[in-house]
């Protein structure tokens, strides 16, 4: 029987992460001329820079926060909550 | 939209990983001390070439995501008050709008050596007193052997929380106290300002939460990255109007930092809280000397005292960034190094924990 203490990888979520970090990266790089032409054209257009922060830090966070928790670098155990 | 692009500098390989390592690192110690590293990107930015106002841009706009990222895995751990970071980060707002208004007025008056010398001038003071005191506030609680004493809230703290004026008073679940927002709306408004002028907001910030309002050190470097967060999303849209964000460098940055701050976020949960003090004391006080060494060449543009040879300008550009890196990477190593002991402590820990629990 498995142990209860030993938690789960989160392979499944690590690659899916992963792969939708590295499709945007590649996007973003390959496409740069287009997107620096229409990201700095500021007004309404300035809100392209802060949507693309949201979704980076979504999915490349995620991905991450898997990464550690692949490797076994997990927060103690003993401290829950800061007194 | 030609003036616009001529901003945005080629990207290389080399370009992409030294920006991937150097947010690598800063992100490790923000996650640890809730800010930091943003004082070696902008001018890691402006060595490749990126116009400075730009490279404050991009850095900002890297900031917030990485803040958010850091927050809501502290905010697992129990460590962040949100209710403090927003109230706090709102006044910071308006400090970052002023501070960024003086900038432009001392830029306008002065030139770039006058506004040069007004942000390393804030720098060495501020951080001569605030990081002196960090630091010997840490040191005192490591030769008193009350390093695993749970923190105690200091004199200004107790007298800051024991002021009632109605109408004004707030709870907080850091402090465990009702604070008035006339104490908190300064504290914040110092923070931002320090953020538009040396761009670690966190150097006020987190110092302030934990001597002025008595916060813990682990909640209130936590808390500051809410302050980051609201901060750095208003910054962002701010300078993004003017076209001047390069998306490009922010999220390789945050490539990086994500990966830093992650770490630096769980090595929170393995340190004793004084650790906090040491790591922030530790890089403002070098800090400090960095920005120091580069107080001579600013006066001398301005003709403020004699011109200086081009040898020694170099010379002292070059150590002043070399500084900087060094203080940002012996915080991360000591981050780092007390994460692997707080991991060994842990593991021996269960390792005894079991051996009682067999010989029961």
């Amino acid at each position: 029987m498995a142990q209860s203490t030993t938690r789960k990888k989160p392979v499944g979520k690590l690659i899916v992460m992963g792969i939708v970090s590295i499709a945007l990266y590649s996007t973003l790089l390959l496409k740069q001329d287009l997107v620096n032409s229409t990201f700095a054209r500021g007004g309404m257009y300035a809100l392209l820079p802060i949507i693309t922060a949201f979704v980076f830090s979504y999915f490349h966070g995620s991905f991450t926060g898997h990464f550690w928790t692949m490797l076994g670098i997990e927060a103690a155990k003993k401290k829950k909550e800061v007194k | 939209m030609h003036d616009v692009l001529a901003n945005f500098i080629n990207l290389d390989a080399i370009t992409i990983i030294y920006l991937f390592g150097v947010g690598f690192v800063g992100g490790l110690v923000s996650g640890f001390i809730g800010s930091g590293g943003a004082f070696v990107l902008t001018p890691g930015m402006m060595s490749l070439g990126v116009p400075g106002l730009v490279a404050v841009a991009s850095n900002m706009c890297h900031k917030f995501p990485k803040a958010l990222v850091g927050a809501l895995k502290r905010a697992k751990y129990g460590q962040v008050d949100v209710k403090l970071g927003i109230v706090l980060g709102i006044s910071a707002e308006a400090g970052v709008l002023y501070g960024a208004h003086i900038q432009e007025k001392i830029k306008a008056s002065f030139g770039d050596a006058g506004s040069n010398l007004y942000v390393s001038v804030a720098f060495v003071v501020i951080l001569a007193t605030v990081g002196g005191f960090v630091l010997r506030d840490a040191w005192k609680t490591y030769k008193d052997g009350n390093s695993n004493a749970v923190e105690k809230t200091g004199k200004l703290a107790k007298w800051v929380q024991s002021i009632n004026i109605p109408g004004t008073m707030v709870y907080f679940k850091s402090i465990n106290a009702r604070v008035s927002v006339l104490f908190t709306i300064p504290l914040g408004f110092a923070t931002g300002m320090l953020a538009a002028t040396i761009a670690v907001g966190g150097f006020i910030g987190v110092p302030a939460m934990i001597y002025v309002l008595g916060a813990p050190s682990l909640m209130a470097s936590a808390t500051e990255l809410v302050i980051a967060f609201v901060m750095g999303v208003g910054g962002s849209l701010k300078y993004a109007l003017h076209g001047l964000v390069d998306i490009r460098l922010a999220m390789i940055i945050l490539a990086g930092s994500l990966f830093g701050i992650q770490l630096g976020a769980i090595g929170t949960t393995y340190v004793k809280p004084f650790m906090i003090k040491v790591v922030m004391g530790v890089i403002m006080v070098i800090v400090l000397f960095s920005r120091g060494l580069m107080v001579p060449v600013y006066l001398a543009q301005l003709g403020l005292i004699e011109k200086l040879n081009d040898g020694t300008v170099s010379l002292l550009k070059t150590t002043s960034f070399g500084i900087m890196i060094f203080a940002l990477l012996l915080g991360a190593f000591i981050v780092l190094r007390a994460m692997w002991q707080g991991r060994q402590a842990e593991r021996l820990q269960q390792a005894s924990g079991a051996l009682e629990h067999g010989e029961v």
